[in-house]
């Protein structure tokens, strides 16, 4: 096929990926939004077997192979629950593969200044989402401190790595040898430079993270697509790279939090939120029952815990005793809430609820005065009514789902232990707070069993 | 001349990529990401193009190890996504054919 013809091919496939972008925007088409891009998928790499440059395909073949079977068998069998390690790490692959591509371009001759910087900003791009994936996978699963680790010199060693980056890459343009020992620098540096970016971001940020990293991923293609000069590299990055940024621009609004401010800050570690006393308000389930069965309406609002406690399935059966009983069942979904963005919403519908129940934080903060019961589970800042009144806190300014202003909320907790940020949280000293003690998923499971009696 | 066409389908991209994103409900964040994330796997394009067309040595093993990581970021990303978006459903009494 000559490079006109797949050319024509690749503005087919790009086509594609834009109408498929398009309708992964809307429940209701989304699910062929995803079928049209991983069609627009398959032509771009069957048109480019088909370029003449291509001419032993038996290593071809064992890679895609292994790559097939070692995705799909992830993808198979990764829980809902596990969903942010398994984006993260995804996004790590696509970032190594890019700065492999970027590298194994230099060999290509007749190289310009302009494809070599961006041969560099594609290793470096690259690099930086693997090792930052790899560690924020790390976080997620809980096999490093997920926490954010911030020492006293933090910017001024990654402005140093930074400077020497830049060092590197002029040195390495100036003489753009493939065994030049710059190259190899820029390359571990970028690695370096990837941890670094990710070590002082704590576990409550991790939605911004993710959806940054999925920005960089598709930002390395793109440059990637500048150094081997293909079109379809370029557009189909850009656009995911514009997509995350997106993303990523929501998820801090939703913190009232710049860029800059979560990536640099090291959340909690700068303010003492002010202490609140009180006296909790203990229930048991069979008294959380009563009051349920009570109630007109109903809300419940999820949080990291719920994922953690694997209750999600038990919250939906209550919720469907709920509505028979002839109670508005809604379940109220803070932006952030969770690991990843959407974290809460995917386990929901794992667990079969209709997404026409999940409430955004906007639409329930109006009516919440009129909500009977809001049921907390397993969320505690993106509840949290410091962050409207206490200057002091750290999460002050943030918005939240104003579940204190329900005329009842339960709160469902392991123990009273503050909570992910350690900031301490009013809510638990409310007039019409209760507390409901014990494992997210035995306490609702109760209360299930009180309704069947 | 090449270089600045480039940059002009970058920019073009990246605003299309905005307009396209910038009204998608709550609910699609985490579908969406991995969607786009399996799309950042088109670098999958350049590693075959590296990976056959014999550079010798370090660049054959280069492309050759970066076809098998962005093939995992494909069929990872593609199939998750779809597994994802299978499970979102809407009201069970409007049920029959509210998915096509």
């Amino acid at each position: 096929m000559s490079i006109e013809l797949i050319n024509i091919w690749y503005i087919v496939a790009a086509a594609l990926f834009i109408f498929g972008l398009k309708q992964l925007g809307s429940p209701a088409t989304a699910v062929r939004g995803n079928l049209m891009s991983s069609i627009a998928m398959l032509i771009a790499i069957v048109v480019t077997l088909f370029n003449a440059e291509i001419i032993s395909f038996q290593w071809i073949l064992v890679a895609a192979v292994v790559g097939a079977i070692v995705g799909g068998v992830a993808a198979q069998k990764i829980a809902m629950t596990t969903m942010p390690e398994m984006v993260a790490l995804f996004n790590g692959s696509g970032g190594i593969a890019s700065l492999m591509v970027g590298w194994a371009a230099l060999y290509n001759l007749g190289n310009t200044v302009f494809t070599d910087i961006t041969i560099l900003i594609s290793i470096l791009i690259g690099g930086m989402t693997f090792t930052g994936s790899i560690l924020a996978w790390g976080k997620l699963s809980e096999v490093v401190n997920s926490a954010a680790i911030v020492f006293g010199a933090q910017r001024f060693v990654n402005a140093v790595i930074l400077v020497v980056i830049i060092g590197c890459c002029v040195m390495f343009t100036l003489n753009p040898a493939v065994d030049s020992p710059y190259l190899y620098a820029v390359i571990g540096l970028s690695f370096l430079f990837g941890v670094m970016a990710v070590l002082p971001i704590g576990g409550a940020d991790m939605p911004v993270v993710i959806s940054l990293l999925n920005s960089y991923s598709g930002l390395a293609a793109c440059a990637a697509g500048f150094a081997i000069n293909n079109n379809i590299l370029i557009v189909a990055g850009a656009m995911v790279g514009a997509a995350g940024m997106i993303l990523t621009n929501i998820m801090c609004k939703a913190m009232n939090r710049s860029l800059a401010n979560v990536l640099f800050s090291g959340f909690g570690a700068v303010k003492q939120a002010t202490k609140v006393e009180g006296e909790v308000k203990p229930i048991v389930p069979e008294d959380a029952f009563l009051i349920l069965e009570a109630a007109q309406s109903v809300t419940f609002v999820p949080g990291y815990g719920m994922a953690v406690a694997q209750a999600q399935h038990v919250v939906r059966e209550l919720g469907e005793l709920l509505e028979r009983n002839g109670a508005d069942v809604t379940y109220a979904i803070h932006p952030v809430a969770g690991r990843m963005p959407g974290h809460m919403n995917v386990l929901l519908a794992e667990a079969n609820v209709p997404y026409d129940q999940l409430i955004e934080m906007d639409d329930i903060n109006p009516r919440i005065n009129n909500i009977d019961v809001a049921v907390v589970i397993g969320a505690n800042d993106v509840v949290n009514p410091a962050a409207r009144t206490d200057e002091n806190s750290p999460i002050y300014g943030m918005p939240i789902i104003n579940v204190d202003h329900a005329r009842t909320v339960f709160v469902l907790k392991r123990s009273m232990a503050s909570g992910f940020s350690g900031v301490d949280n009013p809510l638990f000293f409310g007039e019409n707070t209760r507390m409901l003690f014990g494992d997210a998923k035995e306490s609702i499971s109760s209360v299930v069993a009180e309704f069947k009696t | 001349m090449e270089a600045v066409l480039l940059a002009l389908v970058l920019m073009l991209s990246i605003f299309l990529g905005f307009e396209l994103i910038s009204k998608v409900p709550a609910t699609l964040h985490t579908p969406l990401m991995s969607g786009a994330n399996a799309i950042s796997g088109i670098t999958i394009v350049g590693a075959l193009i590296s990976a056959g067309s014999e550079l010798g040595g370090l660049a054959t093993i280069l492309g050759g190890v970066a076809v098998m990581f962005a093939t995992i970021n494909v069929v990872g990303g593609y199939m998750v996504t779809n597994r994802m978006l299978s499970m979102f459903k809407k009201k069970p009494t409007d049920t029959a054919g509210d998915k096509s």
